[in-house]
């Protein structure tokens, strides 16, 4: 009972692998297509093509072309109304090849049992994540990212669940479990559940953001790693990228966790036909489900696989934050509203007392045109910038987003020549406006993408709740540069790799930085991310506000 | 001389005899039924309670086995477990692992069957308030000398029963449906047997005459399910009516079982719950009331060679001629089906 219980199966598993660990060349396109034919599943290719806004330096790829091959494993006695997809990617040389193999071995098993209600859906996607987006929106009949793709031919009903696997490596030792997603979306906790559940059942070491399971959460050691891995969690999640081919599922509600295995060099190793176990019983499990999973919570923080923070707990640190700024907010109102002291000088401030709108209007109008230039400049005069600078197109996009930024710190001294003199009210009440403006943007960020939100919150609120023109100027411009979302994004990169037990040296950090500067625009043209242009057109400007504030006269 | 010692030897014995013949007579009727009845019903649908459905049909096995025939039988099943999508073994139910008995078998008659099990469906049954097209199957045509069993499961709390997710029946209609059937004359003697959790809370509201209720757990417990297969991927039976099967399949129609022993089934050590019963509401003794009584319908057949005085009932009468030659035929009438003259000056 099981998979692979029969020896021949078994061998035949074992046949598949070792012909898959050839380096293949590209997709074979023809020969999955043949494999899974065999294997009786009704196959069908997708071909898609695309051209980066400029090239991509980690995964070295600019005008990207390539087909995606899925098989549909019809259930034999229900009618095709829901589906259930296993997916792996399949890259130039043998990076995943383990993956495609188990894929295909599993495809041969579950075409023998009559027990799926559910059609199933093996796909093998080309260049990962852009692949991926293309067969969705085509599976979906959305084109969101103006990707050119030929429409799909074969569909299996609306898709419940899905799971993507990455085996980099031929020796697994233990599996980690990748669940964050586009703009921070996490799977229903019920998927991560499962997995854990059956990691236990089949004694295989499981891991969440690459750390292990441990008996003793309560001593000291245990709670710093749970503290970590929580941290880490919350650092990816405000990345807003997908930390695995699964994250684009979940923008269309469809649950989608990634199943990594890694190999770190243990005795007991992992072979292939437990992971294939456990994604039979994994998929059991799905096909007896009747409803889209929705029992369990889609917000939450993991510290470890086995326990959760749910959104009931979270949430009350930001609120708490938030609140710092609706106080201030009153503060500044009560002021605005009190008359001024009597006293000699009341005639003059009188007159000083109604600020002009313009006044207000203007550092609001500048601050974001800034952060529109800011979105907009890098990646359209990038061609200009390589003419001029001998450096690399990505490099040239990176580099104008930082000039860009930097040039925005100069604007008040010019904001002020067009405007009339400014006002002890004048700047009380553009800090009211920029205050409000900033808890509203903060909370509904929070609300979608929970980490960005508390970083920025965390970050922002503290300067925005004590910057005024009197403080000492040279100090809180030093903190307010220092807690600008740019230096956030430096040293969150920074902590990012001590986390991961990986410290880097200023150098290298500095490329990472300028690394992920690019990754997140690249996300944002290519899947629809939404961190870049809240950055760019909301948040900076935000910031900016504030540093006009910072250098009222 | 010993001529005579025998004649009265035999002569005494066949007195005793005829003595015994008369008592076998008395109680050949002290049960008081003459037909037997089963409504056995399933509330709930969806592959996950596969259990449910295994329930009701092992005890529609057992009832069928001792003897009650379908067209007695109403079985209200409100999912297809067996040829559900997800069932690994299609056309089968099983009701323990290692797939020892499939209750299915192949001669299962569904009366009700899906979106047809609801409370109206099922107290229409019960008290045969039925639309006049509705076939003999989905009928329950008892009378006044019917001994019924009614078998309930499914999903239950604390005075309620849910049917399909969507409704539920309470205590109190419960207990009012079967204040009509008493009214009507539908039964003699009535057992009804409930396995969800908290299922003692059905039986508390009851007030006719001659019920007898059984139930898996008391009210603030759950029931709980026996073993799961892994074949199959669900829990196969719950704990009272597995033993309750195990119980029954040692019974055979000739079997003189009573129900105290019937009563002590799944005792807490086995079910973890703790089964009740209740019995204020019948008029004889537990311990000498047959488990055959209502699961089986057994006919009384007893072979003597020796004629039985029966006390004459029908009168005869001499038929006179008429005064005017013709025979005179008496006139017959229906009488009343509900003697509401006679129940108002109760």
């Amino acid at each position: 009972m099981g998979l692979l219980s029969d020896p021949n199966r078994r061998r035949a598993l074992i046949n598949l692998l070792t012909r898959l660990n050839a380096p293949i060349c590209g997709m074979p396109v023809d020969w999955l297509v043949k494999t899974m034919q065999a294997r009786g599943l009704e196959v069908f290719t997708q071909s898609f093509s695309r051209t980066l806004p400029f090239p991509d330096e980690n995964k070295e790829r600019y005008m990207v072309k390539g087909t995606n091959v899925y098989g549909i494993l019809r259930a034999p006695r229900a009618p095709r109304t829901e589906a259930l997809v296993l997916s792996a990617s399949c890259s130039p040389g043998d990076e995943n090849n383990q993956a495609v193999g188990l894929l295909l071995g599993l495809a041969q098993y579950f075409r023998n049992q009559i027990y799926f209600a559910k059609d199933l859906i093996f796909l093998v996607n080309e260049h990962d994540l852009i692949g991926m987006q293309a067969w969705l929106e085509g599976y979906h009949h959305t084109n969101t990212t103006g990707m050119d793709w030929t429409p799909l031919h074969g569909r299996g009903g609306s898709i419940q669940a899905a799971l993507s696997l990455e085996l980099n490596s031929h020796v697994v030792t233990s599996l980690d479990l990748v669940l964050e997603g586009l703009n921070g979306q996490l799977p229903n906790l019920d998927l991560a559940n499962l997995f854990y559940a059956f990691c236990q059942k089949l004694s295989v070491l499981c891991t969440i953001e690459g750390k292990l399971q441990r008996n003793d959460w309560d001593s000291v050691s245990g709670y710093s790693q749970a503290v970590q891995t929580m941290m880490l969690m919350v650092m990816k999640q405000a990345s807003g990228r997908p930390w695995g081919d699964h994250g684009l599922f979940l923008r269309y509600h469809i649950e989608a966790a990634t199943i990594k295995g890694i190999n770190s060099f243990r005795q007991d190793k992992t072979d292939a036909t437990t992971i294939g176990r456990l994604l039979e019983g994994m998929y059991r499990k799905l096909n007896n489900l009747l409803e889209r999973l929705h029992q369990s919570y889609f917000f939450y923080l993991m510290p470890s696989l086995s326990n959760f923070v749910s959104i009931g707990y979270y949430m009350p640190a930001f609120g708490l934050l938030a609140v710092i700024l609706l106080l201030r907010a009153l503060d500044l109102w009560v002021q605005l509203v009190t008359p001024p002291p009597r006293n000699e000088e009341r005639v003059n401030d009188i007159a000083q007392s109604c600020p002009g709108v313009l006044s207000i209007l203007i550092p609001l109008v500048i601050s974001h045109l800034t952060g529109v230039a800011l979105y907009m400049l890098p990646v359209r005069f990038q061609e200009m910038a390589v003419e001029h600078f001998p450096v690399s197109e990505t490099e040239a996009v990176v580099l104008t987003a930082i000039a860009v930024y930097t040039a925005g710190l100069a604007l008040p001294h010019n904001t002020h020549r067009y405007s009339s003199e400014g006002t002890e009210q004048g700047w009380r009440v553009l800090k009211l406006v920029a205050v409000l403006y900033l808890a509203v943007l903060l909370g509904c960020t929070a609300l979608i993408n929970f980490s960005l939100g508390f970083i920025l919150a965390l970050t922002l609120v503290p300067v925005a709740a004590f910057v005024t023109p009197h403080v000492p100027k040279v100090l809180s411009a030093f903190a307010l540069v220092f807690l600008s979302p740019a230096c956030t994004l430096l040293f969150s990169v920074f902590f990012y790799q001590e986390l991961q037990e990986m410290p880097v040296s200023f150098q290298d950090g500095w490329i990472l930085y300028l690394s992920v500067i690019s990754q997140g625009i690249l996300d944002h043209y290519l899947y629809g991310s939404l961190v870049y242009p809240l950055i760019a057109l909301l948040v900076y400007p935000c910031w900016l506000l504030f540093w006009n504030i910072l250098f009222w006269k | 001389m010993t001529l005579f010692t025998l004649l009265f030897l035999l002569s005494s014995c066949l007195l005793v005899y005829c003595i015994n013949i008369e008592d076998n007579v008395g109680q050949f009727f002290s049960s008081g039924h003459t037909n037997n009845w089963a409504v056995l019903v399933c509330t709930s649908r969806f592959w996950f309670n596969y259990r449910h459905v295994a329930n009701t049909l092992s005890v529609y096995r057992s009832v069928k086995r001792l003897g009650i025939p379908d067209s007695h039988i109403v079985l209200m099943l409100a999912d297809d477990m067996a040829c559900n999508h997800r069932n690994p073994k299609p056309a089968t139910v099983f009701s323990h692992k290692n797939m020892e008995l499939n209750v299915y078998g192949d001669d299962v008659e569904v009366d009700y069957r899906g979106y047809e099990v609801t409370v109206e469906n099922f107290l229409r049954v019960l008290t045969g308030r039925l639309p006049p097209s509705t076939p003999r199957s989905k009928r329950l045509l008892s009378d006044d000398r019917s001994n019924i069993l009614i078998y309930l499961t499914g999903h239950g709390g604390n005075g309620f029963l849910k049917f399909q997710d969507s409704e539920e029946i309470s205590n109190v209609e419960l207990a009012d449906a079967f204040e009509q059937m008493w009214q009507k004359r539908r039964y003699n003697e009535l057992l009804f047997i409930i396995d969800t959790c908290q299922g003692a809370s059905m039986y508390e509201r009851f007030y006719s005459p001659n019920l007898m209720a059984l139930a898996s757990s008391q009210v603030g417990e759950d029931s709980l399910s026996h073993q799961p297969d892994v074949g199959i991927g669900v829990h196969l039976m719950d704990r009272y009516t597995f033993y309750l099967l195990e119980f029954l399949e040692d019974i055979h129609p000739a079997s003189k079982t009573c129900m105290n022993d019937l009563f002590k089934v799944c005792p807490k050590s086995q079910c973890v719950s703790t089964p009740g019963h209740r019995t204020d509401l019948f008029l004889r003794d537990p311990g000498s009331v047959l488990v055959t009584d209502f699961f089986g319908s057994v006919r009384k057949v007893e072979i003597t060679m020796d004629s039985i005085n029966l006390t004459s009932v029908v009168s005869h009468r001499k038929e006179e001629p008429a005064a005017n030659g013709e025979l005179q035929k008496e006139v017959y009438s229906y009488s009343d089906q509900l003697p509401v003259s006679e129940i108002i000056h109760q």
